[in-house]
């Protein structure tokens, strides 16, 4: 961790020094990083994820890698072709290779140091950062430290999107352990609808590491289909939050699926300032070899009337180990919320584990809530029945598993991203109809 | 309807705590405060051999090094430990030698308290050791219980009586390290009750003990310490009340339980320490450290907990589920109101194989309080077939009280199947509705409701407390809806 700080102190110092607002927004959140230092097993936040043995004198920032145009087209999920595009290289945006299908009447997307000094710098004032009330840890401000790297995309007043929006983080471990701090920030407005999906790519081999912001903001009637996809292989390690905000009475829906990694964190926020709202959150981490996924959400509700619906599944194999933290609040003001979560996990492997912490804190008396968690092996009575029919117990198992992943992967709305989420997990699974 | 509720739930919440009077009782005290000089006069005062010393000076030394934990769910002014009285003893001549020595001021607090010391209470069959303060002032049926072998004494007793029992057992399930309230008892513990029921007996009667805070400025630090010897059985049972003190008062006191092979012990406790005034003011720091070990096969450990008094609640009972085929069984009904705090719950250590236990936990919380559920299921990599099951449910009763469940499940085998669910709610308007229909007044429907919410738990504690339980609970909450 001591190596790391010159290596980051160094970066910050030699960053592009950005424009407006932004230098002191990272100049602040420099310090806040300096002071806090990275998350430590004793934060009760990261208590079985150490991030911070990531962070060695290996770390490599700048550097002056190429991403050419024939890597990226191969990184191109199938069938996405026509999607809006948005390309992160090394964790900062890459305006030349991103791609806008859509609209301008639509869609805006521009570097996040631009927006900040133009019309649109009241909404990064306001939202810049909001992340940070739900999680004042260094990693956080160690992102922000860093903000003008990021992109910026508004989505217009009442436009639907013909296409998604695909983002595409690409790092290039060639020649270290590559950190990247992407930061992204969605200005959903009024009544508008997107379809919103970041996926990972490690390129060279090596080790990386990514610490991720996405801050979202949704307006009245507005609806988010947001998909995360994690793929990258075993020597990625990831740290990242998706903060999202309704601030008027809204439709924000959520799919995570976690599939390899090193050391995965996710953060999921749900913040339902306004009455009527309502969310999703689905979660899959389908975990082999070491790899150990840190899921925590939190859904906020602060309004009246509220409904949020959580489900998360992990299956571990080998030595892979899985944790969930779901915290529902409810604000003294938020009457009549409906609020449901569930996490479910299946230990294959000898040497898995799985540790849970479904969290409810409560401070209105007319709600409904409830949490359930399980941890367990599969269903010897369903073996066996498969068992019985002639099926193998290779195949048994892997229709079994298949059967408890595919409730999530059903809940990603593009039909591309879906047919491909799915191919991933039937690989892994060794599983065909 | 909405109003009338309230009226209701205010008039509960005015409901006086009514063990709340002081007995005038001479009392024998310690100095103000904490030293390594007060350690030696309790150690003094009890006549205690050198290595019970030795054991309070390293638990003390080992305080001054700890800090006071921050982290559970509860705010509560700093304690001052050093304006505290950490000994405090009604003044008795000698030992009793039968219960018609006591001092009868003292018997008549424990018949107030509905707690008969006089042998009558032979009908009941209970045999009682009552402590005031910080002493042991009655041990009933001693005599009897020592036909079968078994001892139940007080812990002063014990440490006279019984030194190589003692050495060998306390702070054998919870070190004095363990953590800072568990090192401040070892280090002043000044009684409490010792139970040894030897291999193969079942404990023919229920044994209780009754603790009662009397005089001001004291903190109470009891030691219990119960072994059951290879297929023993016994149940016990342990009451608190308090009287009525503006200022707040600490009351850490210590449990441990050791279980052997095919052992069984069942431990409940109706905690009705006094809760503060309805504007918070008062009322018992309730920091308990209670933990028990099922060392050998097939042995079993049950708690069960009705908490409805003190200000500040901050306990975990637990079970070390150490032997294969070990279960631990866990039951509470933790009640707030006005401004009470309580964050309560359970530890399930599954390390041997096949073990199993199983949670319920009834939170209900009125007025202003705040009501966290915390609990841990952990499942080591060698605990082949671990089976748990937990279910935690929260009543909420008005809208300016809060409900928190902070659940912990860790699980290293694959063959452990962990079971979870939790539930928030309130009493629902057609459910009073549908009393009202037939003639049940919304005061007794809630009544009702709230029982009905919490039989799970009361169906396991013995008859005589299940009694005075219910009673607890329709006095703490009749007729509150929110």
């Amino acid at each position: 961790m001591m190596d790391a700080t010159n290596i980051l102190k160094e970066a910050f110092d030699k960053q592009n020094s950005p424009g407006g607002n932004l230098a002191e927004y990272q100049q602040q959140n420099w310090s806040m990083f300096s002071g806090l230092g990275l998350p430590a097993l004793k934060h009760e936040e990261w208590k079985y994820t150490r991030i911070s043995k990531v962070f060695t004198d290996k770390l490599v920032i700048n550097n002056d890698s190429h991403l050419s145009q024939d890597a990226l087209d191969n990184l191109i999920l199938k069938g996405t072709e026509n999607a809006n595009r948005i390309v992160f290289f090394n964790g900062r945006f890459l305006e030349a290779m991103s791609i806008t299908t859509d609209s301008a009447e639509a869609i805006c997307i521009k570097p996040l140091e631009k927006a900040a000094g133009d019309e649109d710098a009241d909404f990064v004032n306001t939202n810049l950062g909001h992340s940070q009330r739900y999680h004042g840890d260094g990693i956080n401000a160690l992102n922000a430290a860093f903000a003008n790297g990021g992109v910026y995309i508004r989505v217009n007043k009442g436009a639907i999107l013909n296409n998604p929006i695909i983002i595409y983080h690409v790092s290039d471990s060639s020649n270290g352990i590559r950190f990247s701090q992407p930061r992204i920030l969605v200005n959903i407005q009024e009544a508008a609808q997107v379809e919103l999906i970041e996926t990972y790519t490690n390129m060279g081999g090596g080790e990386t590491l990514t610490n991720e912001v996405v801050e979202i903001s949704a307006e009245k009637d507005a609806v988010l289909h947001y998909v995360k996809l994690q793929h990258e292989g075993e020597k990625t390690n990831h740290a990242g939050t998706t903060h999202i905000r309704q601030t008027g009475k809204c439709l924000t829906h959520a799919v995570t699926i976690t599939l390899s990694g090193a050391i995965v964190r996710n953060n999921l926020n749900m913040v339902m300032e306004a009455e009527h709202g309502e969310s999703h959150m689905y979660g899959l981490y389908l975990l082999n070899g070491n790899t150990l996924a840190d899921n925590h959400t939190i859904v906020d509700n602060a309004m009246p009337h509220c409904f949020s619906n959580e489900l998360y599944k992990g299956i571990m194999n080998d030595g892979s180990t899985g944790v969930f933290n779901g915290k529902i609040f409810v604000r003294k003001d938020a009457q009549k919320t409906n609020a449901y979560q569930s996490n479910k996990n299946i230990l294959v492997g000898e040497n898995a584990s799985a540790n849970t912490k479904p969290q409810l804190e409560i401070l209105a008396d007319d709600v409904k809530c409830s949490h359930g968690c399980t941890i367990g092996k599969l269903d010897e009575d369903a073996l066996f029945y498969l068992r019985a029919r002639g099926i193998s117990a290779d195949n048994a198992r892997s229709m079994l598993l298949h059967a408890f992943a595919i409730d999530i992967i059903e809940q990603i709305k593009n039909e591309e991203i879906r047919a491909y989420a799915e191919q991933m997990v039937d690989d892994r699974l060794s599983f065909s109809m | 309807m909405h109003e009338e509720n309230d009226d209701i739930l205010e008039q509960v919440t005015s409901s006086e705590y009514k063990y709340g009077f002081v007995t005038d009782i001479e009392a024998d005290e310690a100095p103000r405060g904490l030293s390594e000089d007060t350690v030696r006069f309790i150690s003094a005062k009890k006549n205690e051999p050198a290595w019970m010393l030795a054991y309070r000076l390293k638990a003390y030394k080992h305080w001054l090094t700890m800090e006071e934990p921050k982290w559970p769910n509860v705010e509560y002014p700093p304690i001052n430990y050093q304006d505290i009285i950490y000994y405090s003893a009604p003044k008795q001549k000698i030992a009793p030698d039968s219960l018609d020595d006591i001092d009868p001021e003292l018997r008549k607090t424990f018949e107030k308290l509905g707690i008969s010391l006089n042998e009558q209470k032979r009908l009941s069959g209970v045999a009682v050791d009552a402590v005031i303060d910080s002493v042991s002032v009655a041990t009933t049926f001693k005599e009897e219980l020592s036909k079968v072998g078994v001892i139940f004494c007080s812990m002063s007793e014990a440490i006279q009586e019984h030194p190589e029992l003692i050495q060998k057992y306390l702070g054998s399930v919870v070190p004095a390290t363990d953590n800072y309230f568990t090192a401040l008892n070892s280090a002043v513990f000044s009684d409490g009750s010792f139970c040894f029921i030897p291999k193969g007996v079942r404990c023919p009667m229920e044994l209780s003990t009754y603790f009662r805070i009397n005089a001001a400025n004291t903190g109470q630090f009891e030691r219990t310490l119960i072994v059951a010897e290879d297929e023993a059985y016994v149940s016990y049972l342990e009451g608190c009340t308090a009287p009525m003190r503006d200022e707040n008062q600490l009351h850490a006191a210590v449990v441990e339980i050791v279980a052997m092979e095919k052992a069984e012990v069942k431990y409940s406790t109706v905690q009705n320490w006094y809760p503060g005034d309805k504007e918070g003011k008062g009322g018992i720091f309730n920091f308990v450290t209670k933990r028990g070990i099922c060392s050998g096969a097939h042995a079993k450990i049950s708690w069960t907990q009705v908490e409805t008094g003190s200000s500040i609640t901050w306990k975990y009972p637990s079970v070390i589920l150490k032997g294969d085929y070990s279960i631990g069984e866990f039951y509470s009904v933790a009640v707030t109101n006005n401004f009470q705090q309580a964050d309560t719950g359970t530890k399930m250590i599954h390390l041997g194989k096949n073990t199993k236990s199983r949670i319920v936990s009834k939170g209900i919380s009125a007025g202003k309080s705040q009501n966290s559920y915390r609990g841990l299921v952990s499942v080591a990599k060698n605990a082949g077939n671990a089976r748990n099951f937990s279910q935690c449910d929260s009543l909420l009763l008005g809208d300016k009280c809060g409900a928190h469940t902070f659940p912990y499940i860790e699980v290293k085998n694959n063959t452990a199947v962990v079971e979870h669910e939790a539930t928030t709610s309130k009493i629902g308007e057609d459910q009073i509705f549908y009393c009202n229909q037939r003639g049940i007044d919304t005061e007794t429907a809630v009544a009702l409701i709230v029982n009905g919410f919490a039989k799970e738990v009361m169906n396991q504690l013995p008859m005589e407390f299940a009694v005075e339980a219910q009673k607890l609970l329709a006095i703490s909450l009749e007729g509150s809806v929110g």
